[in-house]
């Protein structure tokens, strides 16, 4: 049940009361064979969230090819006829017949032994820190959207180029029609202005096309007072990883990573560390990063001490790739409620010192970053515990409840 | 489509071709089901999206209909073909018209195929009564199986039991090991063998028999699955390596053992991390000796806060929530953390410690009167004859290797065998405990169904032909492949066979041969792809 929701919670263990909330779809997923006409026809475009903005989605959507379900969905708050206009388009198209405009929202009711939450985490939103410049900086991005532009499916097809030229280019487009306006309109002050910054950025474009010198700044939210003072587990090995990808794609990436302490505590993640710097040439800098600047061509400048050397530097680079903490999904203290489960200071899952995957709530297992941050092969091993707690569960009756 | 339609009902053996717009959907499906009888068709095609989510479905319709269903073939023209040329329709299309030549090609040399239904032991055998060990046997008796723990010790509770106390509960290690044997000994379904190794281990997923040396007695002990979980060691130093006397220079397994008599509070101690780990010998990070350090650091400075520590270390590991509050908890308690540089390792010698200290520059030197090496988990030396047993992979630690290094990190590539706790890579004790139930999940989904089947898709070898060059053996990822000294050939055992072919490709005397993907088969589909 994707795009759902818990909204009524009762009973005990062996016998809980789930409601589940299901949104409309406007689609129906029996029919949809996610074929992809729709959203090829579809005319409304908006920003795509699953890229951070990086390009544009269609009003019925799906955010990836290998998404489960396979299906598409139409956005209400774009779609033309859900907002009372005229389209129709996607209905058209539409061979399997799945489009239905009129469908509602639906209620499911549920009867289980037990259940587990798994409601993973959310990205830190780096604005919080304004030394770094997130979000005011082009060309300082998260990890989730380094991810994207690596991805062959993603925004740039895995091509490296810098946001400041993603967004530049589509800025010209735009540019170039407000500049065909004000030549009609005669506006020689505006003109002027809207071909200086076309030409900049026709040059800035050309100049600084692909991202070749990076830098990634670790524990961004995380072993960090103001915000969350744990380690979040997993970012040193994803930026290694970002930064030897990187390198595949274009062999004369050069990648800096500024670390306090490089964690690479699972299996095979040191060697990983050390064939990084042997063979993509990483550089690991251990030192905190104090402020990231920008130059006047828009490339990030990090100001930072290096311990080892014992002196503050600066480096220019070309794109800045942030370590977003591992924070605890926002929706997680409305479902504690509702489920009646404790979290711990930091709005994790809170779970028995000795058994990793029981809430304080007999019947009710947790897994994976919900609980607190955790790699890729820890979740997966968490997953198949947690199913054995609830099969226990559910094969005796909810009698054996201790580990 | 129409194109398509109309060229492949020119293909010789071609008897009926019918367009859906979906034939995966149950109309699809009825109408292969209908046509087989009318038609009295004896081989299907389906040219459409992939086999690997759809193959099973058509297979089933043709099953359905009294079509044997491995006379099914399917020509993937969404994702090799219009996916791949969505912006070049004619080139597109000729590329689909080879595909479905080729399909065809093929499927009128497919042979029917025969599943073997195998017998299935609702048994489970543990190997090992750490936390991890403990903690699968009692899941899965839990879930209603019998199970036997073979455990080598004369007591449950592994490497936990030369604990000392845990943090951040400040519970003895004792406790726990008592609490989780006490119920895993009252577990009406778990029979504890202490005292006990495997010495053998013959058969397959459901259907092992276990020869066990329990007591100096030699019992066989029937199955259906099996869980790894025999954990690991703790590296001890040779003589002098980093000092190392085993008096005041000592290991943390020493250290528990020391704290838990009754350790007089040393006035100085200095603790060494990535002592023989991270380094040529042993590449890998241990994962739990800085918080087992950090730990021991609280514990020293809570029972004598007068008590001066340093950490020399190279990187914290102090990942996740828990370790790095312990990590702040040890810094607020006043111990020091000095980097090393691996290059420059400190100095153990004469009650102190010499080192380069990086942050400042220079050459320290720290009185010691207790020194402690960080040293790691090593692999148990029982591993390599437990992998040989089982036939599954350990890595170039000795650590077993898992089916996949991300996805299935409980699970070997060999189906009926799991994994869990520090016999696949040092684990604390809460990753030992899910692990040790994340792995009885995983066999559960064995143990669940009511019998066995392997797929046709299989591998034999000729035993007229076959030279027992072993060729065969060595590719095998499943260990599938016997060898029979007697008759001098190779044996596939087809309950353990994957359909992966490896055999079929190395044979030089060309006598293994994978049912469904024959050479006569293929060598139609490539004869149709070149010929056009």
């Amino acid at each position: 049940m994707a795009y759902s929701e818990v909204t009524e919670f009762s009973g005990q263990v062996g016998d809980f009361k789930v409601k589940v909330h299901r949104k409309a779809r406007y689609v129906d997923d029996t029919r949809c064979t996610a074929c992809g006409a729709c959203a090829e026809k579809c005319p409304t475009r908006v920003p795509n969230e699953f890229n951070f903005g990086l390009d544009d989605r269609k009003a019925i959507y799906k955010d990836y090819a290998q998404g489960i379900p396979s299906v598409y969905t139409i956005d209400p708050k774009a779609c033309k006829v859900l907002q009372g206009g005229k389209c129709g388009v996607c209905a058209k198209v539409c061979q399997a017949k799945a489009i239905d405009y009129e469908q509602k929202d639906t209620d499911v009711e549920l009867t289980v032994a037990a259940v587990i939450v798994a409601t993973g985490y959310e990205m830190f939103d780096a604005t919080q820190i304004p030394e770094y410049g997130y979000g005011r900086l082009p060309n300082v991005i998260s990890s989730l959207e380094m991810e994207r532009l690596l991805s062959a499916g993603g925004p740039t097809k895995g091509h490296l180029s810098r946001p400041s030229v993603v967004r530049g280019e589509i800025r010209l487009k735009d540019l170039a029609k407000q500049i065909k306006k004000a030549e009609k309109a005669e506006d020689a002050e505006a003109l002027a202005k809207l071909k200086a910054e076309e030409e900049w950025l026709e040059d800035h474009v050309k100049k600084y096309h692909t991202a070749k010198k990076l830098g990634f700044i670790q524990c961004v939210g995380s072993r960090d007072f103001r915000f969350h003072k744990y380690c979040s587990s997993y970012c040193c090995m994803h930026s290694i990883k970002e930064a030897i990808i990187a390198r595949e794609h274009e062999p004369e990436t050069e990648s800096s990573i500024f670390y306090m302490d490089l964690r690479t505590v699972g299996k095979g993640f040191e060697e990983y560390k050390v064939r990084g710097a042997q063979v993509s040439g990483l550089k690991y800098i251990r030192g905190r990063v104090a402020e990231v600047t920008q130059d006047e061509d828009l490339n990030p400048v990090v100001h930072y001490e290096d311990t080892e050397q014992r002196r503050v530097m600066s480096m220019t680079l070309d794109m800045v790739i942030l370590a977003n903490a591992c924070s605890p999904a926002r929706g997680v203290v409305g479902l504690s409620k509702l489920l009646g489960i404790e979290l711990e200071e930091n709005n994790f899952v809170k779970t028995h010192p000795n058994r990793p995957l029981d809430t304080s709530v007999p019947g009710i297992f947790t897994c994976g970053c919900a609980q607190g941050p955790l790699d890729i092969p820890e979740s997966v091993a968490q997953a198949s515990s947690a199913a054995a707690r609830a099969a226990e569960v559910v094969m005796t009756g909810g009698r054996a409840l201790a580990v | 489509m129409k194109e398509l339609v109309e060229y492949a009902k020119t293909l010789p053996n071609v008897a009926f071709v019918q367009e859906n717009l979906y034939t995966c959907s149950e109309g699809g499906i009825n109408e292969i089901k209908s046509a087989i009888p009318k038609h009295d068709l004896n081989r299907v095609v389906v040219a459409s999206c992939t086999p690997r989510t759809h193959e099973p479905l058509f297979m089933g319709a043709c099953e359905e209909a009294g079509l044997n269903p491995y006379l099914f073939e399917m020509a993937n023209i969404r994702d090799q073909c219009s996916w791949v040329h969505m912006r070049d329709k004619e080139g597109g299309t000729e590329r689909a018209k080879g595909q479905i030549a080729m399909a065809v090609a093929k499927a009128a040399r497919l042979r029917s195929l025969s599943r073997i239904q195998l017998g299935l032991t609702h048994r489970a055998l543990v190997i090992g009564g750490g936390v991890a060990g403990m903690s699968a046997a009692m899941a899965l008796g839990n879930m209603g199986y019998e199970v036997d723990l073979v455990e080598k010790q004369d007591r449950l509770g592994g490497l936990l039991n030369s604990v000392n106390l845990v943090l951040p509960t400040h519970e003895p290690a004792a406790k726990l090991v008592d609490d989780l044997a006490g119920r895993v000994n009252e577990n009406p379904k778990v029979t504890v063998h202490l005292r006990s190794c495997v010495t053998k281990v013959e058969g397959y997923v459901g259907n092992y028999v276990v020869s066990v040396a329990e007591d100096g007695k030699d019992i066989s002990i029937k199955t259906g699955v099996i869980v790894v979980a025999v954990g690991a060691r703790v590296l001890k130093p040779e003589q002098g390596f980093f000092g190392y006397d085993g008096e005041k220079v000592v290991t943390h397994y020493d250290l528990e053992s020391m704290m838990r008599e009754g350790l007089s509070s040393p006035e100085n101690v200095a603790i060494i991390q990535c002592v023989g780990s991270r380094c040529q010998e042993r590449t890998y990070c241990s994962r739990i000796c800085c918080m087992t350090a950090v730990k021991n650091a609280i514990l020293l400075k809570e029972a004598n806060p007068a008590t001066k520590i340093t950490i020399f270390y190279r990187d914290m590991q102090m990942y996740g929530v828990e370790n790095e509050d312990m990590f702040r908890r040890s810094k607020e308690l006043g111990v020091r953390y000095v980097t090393y540089d691996p290059e420059r390792p400190p100095q153990v010698g004469n009650g102190a410690v010499k080192a380069y200290h990086v942050r400042m520059g220079r050459d320290i030197e720290i009185p010691a009167d207790l020194v402690v090496l960080s040293t790691p988990l090593v692999a148990q030396e029982e591993a390599g004859d437990i992998s040989t047993m089982l036939k599954v992979p350990i890595n170039e630690n000795g650590f077993f290797l898992e089916g996949h290094v991300k996805l299935k990190p409980l699970d070997f590539a060999t189906d009926g065998v799991y994994l869990c706790g520090s016999a696949r890579f040092p684990s604390t004790i809460r990753e030992a405990v899910a692990q040790g139930l994340g792995a009885a999940s995983r066999a559960a989904g064995v143990l669940s169904k009511e019998a066995l089947f392997t797929s046709g898709i299989v591998a034999d070898i000729n035993p007229e032909t076959c030279c027992g060059c072993l060729g065969c053996v060595a590719v095998c990822p499943y260990g599938a492949i016997n060898f029979f000294a007697d008759r001098g050939v190779c044996q596939v055992n087809k309950v353990l066979c994957k359909g992966c072919g490896g055999c079929a490709a190395t044979c030089p005397s060309g006598s293994a041969r994978l049912d469904g993907f024959s050479n006569d088969q293929l060598f139609a589909q490539i004869e149709q792809a070149l010929t056009g």
